[in-house]
């Protein structure tokens, strides 16, 4: 996964953004709907609630990702913001409005399904015109609206045909058109992109991206998949469990996680679990290392357990304790294999007396460490960041 | 279309069927199908008898079908009853389906079970007990008698032929459609029906010749006045000795495998 | 799968109203008829047993039953003896033959009732073609008004109900175990004994049950192919009912028919099969009801 390619304040390339304007669906507007859900829970009288207690505020016109292991209440709470499902407690609200009884058809929400849930039994053009139909548009209307989004997601001309003639990709872009052709007040994708091999789906992803700029309303986009999350969300509110383990951009995300599981959700790192008070070091092992008081999250409580975790990039490799720069923190290793990544290479380490697995990203210069030596790892003290175990 | 075709000549490489196996099987086919081969004939005989093999070849026994007022008005009604028991069927039967569909709790299996009952219960078993119950309610010999029996029998096939339809109808697609903006009756006719229309006509058309091809039930609910088709064909058989059903039997074939070839055709067109 | 299955039953719903027309129907047509037969069957509030102490004492009706379980018996025989190596083949052969046999199953259930055991009779009947042929070897048999017409005439029309649910249990079975155990040294007879046919007993037991409980309520082919002085207990509750106007006694016996074919039919269940080779069955028009 690529950590650094973060989506910024101002999109660096965006080639088809000012480029065209036809008509009122891509014209750029800042226009969504806040969406807010109070306290949702949803409990099937299982084990434990499918959903329990989540409150988030998704902004207008905001690209929010709902991330999470499967089972981890994310499918649930969109569906609860579809109206697909309803509420046992809590509350959810349009632009302040409260929808929790409203029916999924009255919402106007726009959605697209993994499986693309197009109607077989309708062309292109009439599956894209079902929801103007619905909303007793005049017919020149309808049709004008039709080939304008059709031609926003690039499917000019496949008007007539049947969903089954097209690829997945194109089955995509049809609903992706008929999700959005009525001008919903937000979009719920719903992992759009799952069915699609990977190729497909950084394509359809830059697409999605586009589309969301172009039309400028909220989008909240469902999946397991965190790399596909990063390249997308403005925010990503990871699900754990029926709750909200953390929300925050991306970067804050794989930058300054306050939990181990956002630490291990969001990419690889080595984790020392340890007990720390609250003092400017902690203990691990035979080990002690300085840790700075702005890298221990709030959720740490002291006295209880923590975890100290590093990324792969910023973990260094040392021939003996001597390379290690002062001020840093080390710890001995032992290398068990190096892994040809292509752009790099990673060695998988053993660390300390019980052998914790860890991982440290090789520059080109390191290319003499084999498997079998006995070396150190080390890392600055203010790239290591300690979080709730 | 080409996977099958290639494991079909594996199958045959490796592990052939044996010669005595094929013509067990072409016998017991022959079997299946030899009655069928003995109506054709028989409709063309100019006997009066049912003497086999068929004497002459005419057209006397379809000129007669076709002339005798009870075998028209016979098959008048049949066709009537058989009209009405099947769309009385097919929206009882759709709406039965479309209400259990993917419901799985016990009342749900129960509902399920009480439906298809019918269609184990011995035909005479029914019979004798409708027939009791209809000479009080005045039923015997009605049209509405017959088309509320036929309807009732009908009843399951159409469950069963609606069911598997909705089997393969992706029920994300109504989730979908309300994402949309339908409410519930509007997706129903814009997105359901279509999709499972193949199933309802499917249903519609098993209870339309279920109830034509009746006789048990049939038999104890006739009245001078009012009979059906195969009621008329009983008759002849062992009151009047009347060859003409030699034709009706072959027209009845003829239909009915006609509908088969309908129903294979819509299939057909359906898939691509 | 982030949601569990929405579609229990949580409380009455919209969705239920959906079955009241065809539960309507059911009931009022088919289930009160039965109910008030059962009703008089009880002496109609007197409640006495005597018209069920009367099927067992009068010396007809027990003679009828045998006869009819005798024969149901023969023709199930007779369905399976033809119904196994039928289905057996169609597991063997390619798709577009298996495709063929398929519609040969069927075309019993196609072909009318009445144009069915109407050729029957004039396949049985004296100087038939069956007759001519028995004559050829010196034999006066005439099997149209015989037990043996009727037996030859149902075990036709049952057959496919023998080969319907013995193809659905013999495609599941794997050859390769077949192949496995000829493999290791066995004889075909004894890899197919050992290995395939305790397979296939499941659906053997659906397809055996499910014919003979069918065969029990006959009544056009017995009626039309029979003898009155031989019929069967279809006949019998017939001739009751139209003829002698015994109706609680026509109520008794046909409550015994009913619940020895549920309790067969719900036996035939617990193999697996029954239901859903109906369901299989009435995929094609069924004209069980002969």
């Amino acid at each position: 996964m690529s950590a650094t390619k973060f989506p910024t304040a101002s999109p660096t390339a965006s080639p088809a953004a000012s480029a065209t304007a036809p008509g009122p669906v891509a014209v750029p507007r800042r226009a969504g709907t806040q969406i807010r859900l109070t306290g949702v829970t949803k409990d099937y009288g299982l084990a434990s609630p499918a959903v329990a207690g989540v409150s988030l505020t998704i902004e207008p016109g905001e690209f929010m990702t709902l991330l999470g292991p499967s089972g981890s209440g994310k499918t649930t709470t969109l569906n609860l913001i579809a109206g697909f499902e309803t509420l046992t407690a809590g509350s959810i609200a349009f632009n302040g409005a409260d929808v929790s009884r409203l029916p999924p058809h009255k919402r106007n929400l726009g959605m697209l399904f993994q499986n693309y849930a197009l109607f077989p039994h309708l062309t292109v053009a009439q599956n894209v015109a079902y929801p103007l139909r619905e909303r007793r548009l005049p017919k020149p209307e309808i049709a004008r609206r039709v080939s304008e989004v059709l031609e926003l997601v690039q499917l000019t001309g496949r008007d007539g045909t049947y969903p089954a003639q097209l690829s997945g990709g194109q089955q995509q872009r049809v609903a992706l058109a008929r999700a959005i052709v009525f001008d919903p007040s937000a979009l719920l994708l719903d992992e759009p992109l799952g069915a699609l091999d990977r190729n497909l789906r950084s394509t359809l992803q830059l697409e999605i991206r586009r589309i969301h700029r172009e039309v400028g309303s909220t989008f909240v986009f469902v999946t397991h998949d965190q790399e596909e999350a990063m390249n997308l969300s403005d925010r990503i509110a990871l699900f754990n469990d029926g709750r909200i383990e953390q929300v925050g951009t991306p970067e804050a995300l794989y930058q300054t996680p306050e939990t181990l599981f956002t630490a291990r959700f969001l990419g690889d790192s080595t984790v020392f679990e340890l007990p720390y008070g609250d003092g400017a070091g902690a203990a691990w092992e035979d080990e002690v290392w300085a840790v700075d008081p702005a890298t221990v999250s709030a959720r740490v409580v002291a006295g209880s357990r923590a975890a100290l975790v590093v990324r792969p990039e910023d973990v260094r490799i040392a021939a003996d304790r001597s390379a290690v720069p002062s001020g840093a923190n080390a710890v001995s290793a032992t290398i068990r294999d190096v892994e040809y990544m292509g752009a790099y290479r990673t060695a998988v380490l053993a660390l300390g007396r019980g052998g914790v697995a860890g991982r440290a990203r090789l520059d080109a210069l390191e290319s003499d460490l084999g498997a079998g030596q006995s070396v150190t790892a080390w890392w600055r003290v203010d790239r290591q960041r300690l979080v709730a175990a | 279309m080409r996977a099958p075709r290639r494991s079909l000549r594996r199958d045959r490489g490796v592990d052939p069927v044996p010669w005595w196996q094929k013509i067990f099987v072409a016998v017991v086919g022959l079997y299946f199908i030899l009655p069928t081969l003995f109506v054709i004939p028989m409709s063309f005989s100019t006997a009066s008898t049912f003497q086999f093999p068929p004497r002459g070849f005419s057209l006397k026994l379809y000129e007669n079908f076709f002339t005798n007022q009870v075998w028209l008005t016979s098959l008048r009604n049949s066709v009537l009853v058989a009209l009405l028991a099947a769309l009385l069927a097919t929206v009882a039967g759709t709406a039965a389906a479309l209400g259990l569909h993917r419901l799985t709790g016990r009342m749900a299996r129960f509902a399920r079970t009480l439906l298809m009952v019918s269609i184990v219960t011995p035909a005479i078993v029914l019979a004798v007990a409708v027939y009791i119950s209809f000479l009080k309610w005045h039923l015997v010999g009605t049209v509405t008698g017959y088309v509320l029996a036929h309807a009732a029998i009908g009843v399951p096939f159409v469950l069963v032929s609606v069911t598997s339809a909705l089997g393969g109808f992706d029920p994300r697609l109504l989730r979908a459609s309300a994402s949309l903006g339908a409410p519930p009756f509007r997706t129903f006719l814009r997105v359901t029906m279509p999709l499972i229309s193949r199933g309802i006509l499917t249903g519609a058309i098993f209870a339309f010749v279920t109830s034509f091809d009746e006789v048990v039930i049939a038999l104890f609910l006739r009245a001078p006045g009012f009979q059906t088709l195969p009621v008329q064909m009983y008759n002849s058989v062992t009151v009047e000795i009347d060859p003409t059903i030699a034709a009706s039997s072959s027209l009845v074939v003829t239909a009915v495998t006609a509908v088969c070839l309908v129903l294979q055709f819509v299939g057909r067109r359906r898939k691509s | 799968m982030n949601t569990p299955d929405p579609a229990r039953w949580r409380g009455p719903s919209p969705r239920w109203l959906l079955l009241v027309p065809a539960l309507a129907l059911l009931a009022a047509i088919l289930l009160l008829p039965l109910g008030q037969s059962l009703f008089r069957s009880v002496g109609q509030g007197d409640w006495t047993l005597d018209h069920y102490a009367r099927l067992f004492t009068d010396g007809v009706t027990l003679r009828v039953l045998a006869r009819t379980a005798v024969t149901a018996a023969v023709v199930t025989v007779i369905a399976f003896a033809l119904g196994y190596p039928y289905a057996y083949v169609m597991t063997r052969v390619g798709p577009r033959m298996r495709g063929v046999l398929l519609v040969i199953v069927l075309i019993p259930f196609w072909t009318s009732v009445m144009a069915r055991n109407f050729a029957w009779i004039v396949i049985l009947q004296r100087e038939g073609p069956v007759h001519s042929f028995f004559r050829l070897f010196g034999l006066d048999v005439v099997l149209y008004g015989s037990v043996a017409g009727v037996t030859v005439a149902m075990s036709q029309v049952l057959l496919p109900f023998m080969v319907l649910p013995l193809f659905s249990a013999l495609s599941g079975i794997d050859r390769r175990l077949l192949l496995a155990a000829r493999g290791l040294g066995s004889h075909p007879l004894v890899a197919f004994w050992k290995i395939y046919w305790p397979l296939s007993r499941g659906g053997v037991v659906a397809g055996l049950i499910l014919v003979f409980t069918l065969s029990l309520g006959f009544y056009v082919t017995p009626a039309l192919l029979g003898s009155p002085k031989e019929s069967l207990v279809a006949q019998l509750l017939g001739q009751r009912t139209t003829q002698l106007l015994d109706f609680a006694g026509a109520g008794a016996l046909g409550m015994l028919v009913l619940v020895v074919t549920l309790v067969l039919v719900a036996w035939a269940n617990r193999f697996g099969g029954t239901i859903s080779a109906i369901g299989v069955v009435a995929a094609a028009p069924v004209k069980d009801r002969t």
